[in-house]
């Protein structure tokens, strides 16, 4: 099953080869991988998609808690949380196409960022399976380019991730 | 004042009580190898290659109660000491491995002996450092230290760019260290404690299996007292030897692939289990579907959670530190006053003894060839079960575990985790620094010894007298067993051919060597080895032992605890293993 796991961390050079050095020496799958610092300038925050039975992911969840930089680690699936990702999508657009792409863009409340005589950048929130889903309803053959962050993710209500 | 990063470090160093450190210089550390002439607080030791400096600082600490420290050039130095520092990792010891690094500006630019030594570590150490600015040196090594010998012990690796040696700065030794992202526990849950004990004292086959944990965290008296005081059957895994008496009678020996018959039938059959510092080492209970099989609960003392709940599901978890925990059940047991029904545990003490009788490390006698086995008892009677034996890997690792008893804890040095050949005879002149006062074997193979025999030379020049029993069967003898077993007796590539003349060696390098080759001969020249003339001399023996020799019993892939391959004298059908069908496995 996929999890997301949110990761506070030390805001130190090698901290996150550390993780991701973990993830690749035993075996565990990164789906996605974001990072960032926080607004406290000495911590990052890193949202890490992943997927694998409970007992797997209740070991990665252990190991990487025991990385001595590591400060906490939730797994956002225990609870309600918020899961958003970023995707910046080229498409061909010309022609009839313009019109429809446009509407599709709309469809999925993305805005058009950039726009050239044949072509539309589109910006798009949402979770994974959202932007997923965007890419599905349009034309593969349009698709000229995507870059997609990978989820980062929040839990709901009063449940925090702090120091 | 300002003083340099290279006395920054030495130092610190003294700060943390150094007594002994293990190195080998290079340009990259030359500044602390100065620095280190210029102070007479602590012994430096030049070992000969930069994995036995490791090997010996580890076994430094394993036998005693303090940190190995280890000092290696950068490059070729460092990666040389990669080797020692998988293997403390994976046997969880504290050390202290200071690498030296090209200077800052150079680093990334494939530098004269420059590697990326916290790159080539990280999967490999507790935690390393990369220390970029002499003034985060002096927190660094205190921090280091601290990692090292907290929480679940292990090697740290703090790398040193060489202008950061040459730089200078104020010396302030931190007092302290908070990491506010590095917390260990100490004490166990309360509540899982009293589960814990509530569980004990409803078993009607009990069992308490120790481990390495026990050894590492001090807590020998506390499994002794459990033991005892409820009369309960215990075993140790290879790594927590000692931790409970070996000759003890409520000692059913080491469990495991090459475990007793009744220790690992007891593992099997038990209805309670307590894991104390121990990991379920696929070595130890092998499949653990099979091990589940037979119904029983667990509770699991373990001061890393990522250790419990890893390869087995456990009903009481408890993490903490073993002292701790044991001592609060201890408490616990004490103030109930309750004890396991007596009836349940006297009828599993004769299911055990049933299974003890058959006696499992029986072997026929030889009066033509020396029986491996038999050097080890020799030298266990020899020494009184008082030297502090360090081995190397193989055959003869296992017969040292079976055949000598181990009373106490830190008496019984070994790559476990890693199995590392070449591990035992710089681990031997490591415990012998530590315990100037104490007798020193390391029981090694031909195989094996051959690995770091070049320690030899540091063991002259630093007078450690310990006394090397060669088990020489002119095999890689584990892998030739395997080869038997498993590969219809094609020994590829496992004979040792062009054997060089031991006792020639022992004494090119300044020590006395012997040879021995009948049977009559093992206990006079174990005798006069250890005897007082011979007191301050390194002596290396090398006994010819019997080439085809297995260790018995043995769990093979994918077998279970109750599984066995039993020796000759238990087997019903009593075939040579090789003419018996071992299907296909491994
Ligand atoms: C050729 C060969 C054959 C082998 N055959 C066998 C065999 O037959 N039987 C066998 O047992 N092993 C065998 N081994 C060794 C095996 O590979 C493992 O190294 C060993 O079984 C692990 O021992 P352990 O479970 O005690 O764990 P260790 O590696 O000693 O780990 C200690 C555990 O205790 C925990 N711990 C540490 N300090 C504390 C503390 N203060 N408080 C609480 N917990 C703590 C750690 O987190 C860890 O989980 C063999 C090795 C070789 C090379
Ligand atoms: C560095 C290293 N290389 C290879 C091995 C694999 N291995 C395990 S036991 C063994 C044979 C050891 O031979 P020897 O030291 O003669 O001991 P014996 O088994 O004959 O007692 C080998 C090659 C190892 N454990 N370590
Ligand atoms: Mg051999």
């Amino acid at each position: 099953m996929k999890h997301i796991l949110s990761i506070l961390l030390e805001n130190e050079a090698g901290a996150l080869s550390r993780v991701v050095g973990l993830f690749s020496a035993r075996g565990y799958n990164i789906d996605s991988l974001t990072v960032s610092t926080t607004e406290d300038p000495t911590l990052s925050r890193m949202t890490i998609v992943t997927h694998g039975s409970d007992d797997v992911i209740e070991q990665i969840t252990k190991q990487l808690n025991k990385l001595i930089e590591v400060v906490k680690v939730i797994d956002l699936n225990e609870s309600e949380h918020i899961e958003r990702e970023l995707m910046l999508i080229k498409v061909r657009a010309t022609g009839k196409e313009r019109e429809e792409m446009k509407r599709m863009a709309d469809i999925f409340r993305g805005r058009i960022i950039d726009v050239t005589e044949k072509t539309y950048t589109i910006e798009l929130t949402g979770t994974t399976e959202k932007l997923g889903a965007f890419i599905e309803a349009i034309d593969r053959a349009v698709i000229l380019e995507t870059v997609r962050t990978g989820a980062s993710g929040i839990g709901r209500g009063e449940r925090i991730l702090k120091i | 004042m300002q003083i340099s990063g290279a006395e920054i470090l030495v130092r610190s160093l003294q700060e943390e009580g150094a007594e002994y450190i293990f190195g080998y210089p290079g340009g990259a550390v030359l500044e602390i190898y100065d620095a280190i002439f210029r102070q007479n607080q602590f012994k430096h030791v030049l070992v000969r290659h930069e994995q036995a400096a490791i090997h010996a600082a580890d076994a430094y600490s394993r036998s005693s109660d303090k940190v190995g420290i280890a000092l290696v050039t950068s490059g070729p130095g460092a990666t040389n000491a990669v080797t020692g520092i998988a293997t403390a990792y994976m046997d969880s010891i504290p050390l202290v491995v200071i690498s030296g690094q090209v200077a800052t500006p150079a680093i990334g630019m494939d530098a004269f002996q420059e590697v990326d030594m916290v790159g080539i570590t990280r999967p490999c150490v507790k935690h390393n450092f990369l220390v970029k600015d002499i003034k985060d040196l002096a927190e660094t090594i205190k921090k280091a230290f601290y990692i090292a010998k907290t929480g679940r012990p292990g090697p740290v690796v703090v790398d040193i760019p060489k202008d950061v040696t040459q730089a200078l700065a104020e010396f302030a030794y931190p007092d302290s260290v908070h990491i506010r992202s590095y917390l260990p526990v100490t004490r166990g849950h309360p509540g899982q404690i009293k589960k814990a004990v509530g569980l004990l004292m409803g078993a009607k086959r009990p069992y308490i299996y120790v481990g390495g944990g026990a050894v590492q965290g001090g807590a020998a008296a506390e499994v002794t007292e459990l033991v005892r005081s409820l009369g309960l059957p215990c075993t140790n895994t290879l790594m927590g030897l000692g931790a409970y008496p070996g000759s003890d009678p409520q000692f059913l020996g080491m469990l495991g692939m090459h475990g007793t018959y009744e220790a690992n039938m007891a593992m099997q059959n038990c209805d309670v289990l307590i894991a104390i510092g121990a990991r379920f080492d696929d070595r130890v209970i092998s499949v653990p579907e099979h091990f589940l099989s037979s119904p029983k609960k667990i509770v699991h003392i373990d001061v890393d959670p990522s250790s419990i709940a890893k390869r087995v599901k456990v009903d009481v978890p408890i993490v903490g530190d073993v002292k701790h925990v044991l001592k609060e059940m201890l408490e616990l047991i004490r103030a109930s006053g309750e004890r396991p029904d007596a009836a349940a545990l006297a009828d599993w003490w004769q299911q055990i003894e049933a299974w003890r009788s058959r006696d499992c490390l029986l072997y026929k006698p030889s009066s033509e060839f020396i029986k491996p086995q038999s050097v080890v008892q020799a030298l266990y009677e020899i020494t009184g079960g008082n030297a502090i034996v360090t081995s190397d890997v193989g055959q003869h690792q296992m017969w040292a575990a079976q055949y000598y008893k181990f009373d106490r804890p830190k008496q019984w040095l070994n790559s476990g985790g890693l199995g590392t050949m070449g591990f035992g005879l710089p681990a031997a002149m490591g415990a012998q620094l530590a315990n100037p006062d104490a007798t020193v074997a390391c029981i090694t193979g031909e195989g094996s010894i051959q690995m770091n025999i070049q320690e030899l030379s540091t063991c002259k020049q630093y007078h450690t007298p310990v006394k090397v029993i060669s088990l020489n069967n002119r095999y890689l003898g584990m892998v030739r067993q395997w080869q038997e077993f498993f590969y219809g007796t094609r020994y590829s590539e496992s004979y040792m051919d062009a054997l060089p003349d031991f006792v020639k060696i022992a004494e090119a390098y300044g020590h006395v060597g012997m040879k021995i080759e009948s049977p009559a001969d093992v206990e006079p020249a174990l005798r006069e080895a250890f005897s007082a003339k011979l007191k301050e001399r390194l002596v290396f023996m090398d006994f010819r032992t019997d080439q085809s020799e297995n260790v018995f019993p043995m769990i093979r892939n994918g077998k279970g605890l109750d599984q066995m391959d039993l020796p000759p004298h238990m087997r019903e059908d009593d075939a040579p293993p090789a003419n018996r069908d071992y299907g296909n496995l491994c």
